[in-house]
């Protein structure tokens, strides 16, 4: 009797995901019944994606979110940009100075740089996020800027497009290969609630479908986006913050050396792949 | 269904049994269909008749294009395109465009002149669910035309809301 | 207190006189749909872009009504007729005394 009634709820949750009117209800349902199946298998990838199978998320978008990426006079991103730009020539500080002023014309300063980050630092692991704020506190000495502010977004975003189309440079060195491999470990680490690695999504059941979605590999090559689902621009450290969420795990605080150890082993992972930043995603 | 009569107590459990499928069936549906849903398609009735006063509507010529499937409902490409001369005698007035399933029916209003040279208009809306949308053209001799489609949205993975 | 932000219109710079031409036009706005809720469960007022209007040597050849069905970062594409030589321009009037205009210079031969 009991089997009945399950096997009745689950052909209803199915059913009734199709035209969910609830935000989220559904979907997470889905997610619970998934993570039942998933509780007994283990990720056995060792996390390597070959160069030919590594799939941006951009191929699994519908061609009119596709073209809202590559046509400047339809991507939202665009505003950050020229805001960004602007950013970049404005003198502040005590010393009066602007990002220009050491660094002169950002479209031959920066080209290359986006896909160099995360990088050591003078022993730190910074991201593109963290280094932008320590070129404002100690060379101009001003107060950082906060993650997912619009100033912030807008010079990551200026930055990021300098870089488009170029291929991700993040290699293993001596100097990062403690930090990577940490890295590494989180990716394959279960968490949460659901109990659930990175791997075992973006790895083991990449091309997968879940809850009406095909899982993407989950490559961080188009970043920061214009995510619809927060209807405005946003860094890599948000999405994983909302992946953390997605699985009932703590978050990571942005900034955090934990985030930073994430984001430099999924840009490793992503290696070779070209840079569509600034990118539009759903 | 072969129903196998095996005796007055056998009889009475598969009764149960389907009265326990109809609640089961019943609570769900209350839980995940509330009837808001079937409040909007009259709102949307209503908008539409506010337009016309009750004028007749003609099919045909308006093309109403959006996404038959969407990835997230907060951003999507919608296409109005109305077969018209465009010209000073004939030309296209107003295309509204309704929804069906949002909170609010009316998404918007375009005014064109024959100055426009098409009646080709290409917006992004907010579809709050799958539903059907309406595009209601007003054509400058008072006559009403209208075309439709509908689309299913799906949610996007791994949001900030738990 | 006028607020406002940037905009972002595609024109061609020259036309046929007579042709007809397509305008995109964006403008960067959050479109507070009013439907929203904080946290703390305290409903966000809404506040969006109410008209779009294009005038071709300040006379209106275009306008649109926005309501809060319409996504963020509201875009629209319409078409025009090249008729002369001029300036258009693009307004955007929301609420909280919103105003963001753009003009663009057209050459008609």
């Amino acid at each position: 009797m009991v089997m009945m009634v399950t096997q009745l709820f689950i052909k209803h949750v199915l059913q009734f995901h199709k035209s969910s009117v609830r935000k989220g209800t559904s979907f997470h349902l889905a997610i619970f019944c998934c993570s039942i199946l998933f509780a007994a298998s283990t990720s056995t990838a060792a996390s390597e994606v070959a160069i030919n199978k590594k799939q941006s998320s951009y191929e699994l978008m519908t061609s009119e979110n596709k073209a809202m990426q590559d046509d400047p006079s339809l991507n939202p991103a665009m505003f950050w940009v020229a805001e960004g730009e602007s950013l970049w020539q404005t003198k502040s500080g005590p010393k009066n100075i602007a990002c220009a002023s050491c660094h002169g014309e950002a479209k031959k300063s920066m080209r290359g740089v986006a896909t160099q980050f995360p990088k050591m630092i003078k022993g730190k692991l910074q991201t593109l996020e963290g280094q932008i704020n320590q070129c404002r506190s100690t060379t101009q000495g001003e107060p950082a800027l906060a993650y997912e502010s619009k100033e912030l977004l807008a010079l990551t975003a200026y930055i990021a497009i300098q870089s488009k189309g170029m291929p991700i440079a993040v290699k293993e060195t001596p100097a990062n290969q403690g930090q990577l491999k940490k890295g590494q470990q989180w990716f394959q680490e279960r968490m949460g609630q659901l109990n659930l690695s990175c791997a075992q999504c973006h790895e083991d059941r990449a091309g997968l479908k879940l809850g009406g979605s095909l899982i993407p590999q989950g490559h961080p090559n188009a970043y920061p986006i214009y995510r619809l689902e927060w209807q405005t621009l946003g860094s890599v450290q948000r999405r994983l913050r909302n992946c953390m969420s997605g699985v009932r795990a703590q978050q990571f605080e942005y900034g955090s050396p934990e985030m930073a150890q994430l984001e430099l082993f999924l840009m490793w992972r992503a290696r070779g792949m070209p840079l569509e930043a600034p990118g539009v995603r759903p | 269904m072969n129903m196998k009569f095996d005796g007055p107590q056998k009889m009475h459990r598969r009764t149960w049994m389907q009265q326990l499928q109809k609640l089961t069936l019943l609570a769900l549906g209350a839980y995940f269909m509330p009837s808001i849903a079937l409040a909007k398609k009259e709102d949307a009735d209503e908008a539409i008749k506010q337009i016309t006063d009750g004028a007749k509507i003609q099919e045909g010529r308006v093309t109403l294009t959006i996404p038959p499937l969407v990835e997230n409902g907060n951003l999507v490409v919608l296409k109005v395109s109305v077969d018209s001369p465009m010209t000073a005698a004939d030309y296209v007035k107003v295309i509204h465009v309704i929804a069906e399933g949002n909170p609010l029916p009316n998404i918007f209003t375009a005014y064109l002149t024959p100055r426009s040279g098409t009646a080709n208009i290409t917006t992004r809306v907010r579809l709050a669910d799958s539903q059907r949308v309406w595009a209601i053209v007003q054509m400058s001799n008072g006559s009403f035309w209208q075309g439709s489609a509908e689309t299913l949205v799906t949610l996007s993975a791994c949001t900030e809301m738990v | 207190m006028s607020k406002t932000s940037r905009t972002q219109v595609t024109v061609p710079a020259t036309a046929k006189k007579n042709s007809i031409i397509e305008i995109r036009a964006i403008v960067q706005h959050d479109m507070e749909s009013g439907f929203r809720y904080t946290e703390s469960g305290k409903l966000i007022p809404r506040d969006i872009i109410r008209v779009f209007t294009c005038s071709y040597n300040e006379v209106e050849v275009f306008k649109a009504d926005f309501y809060p069905g319409i996504g963020a970062n509201p875009l629209i594409i319409f078409t025009t007729i090249a008729t002369e030589s001029g300036t258009m321009e693009f307004k955007w009037l929301g609420d909280d005394g919103y105003a963001a205009v753009h003009q663009a210079r057209i050459t008609v031969s």
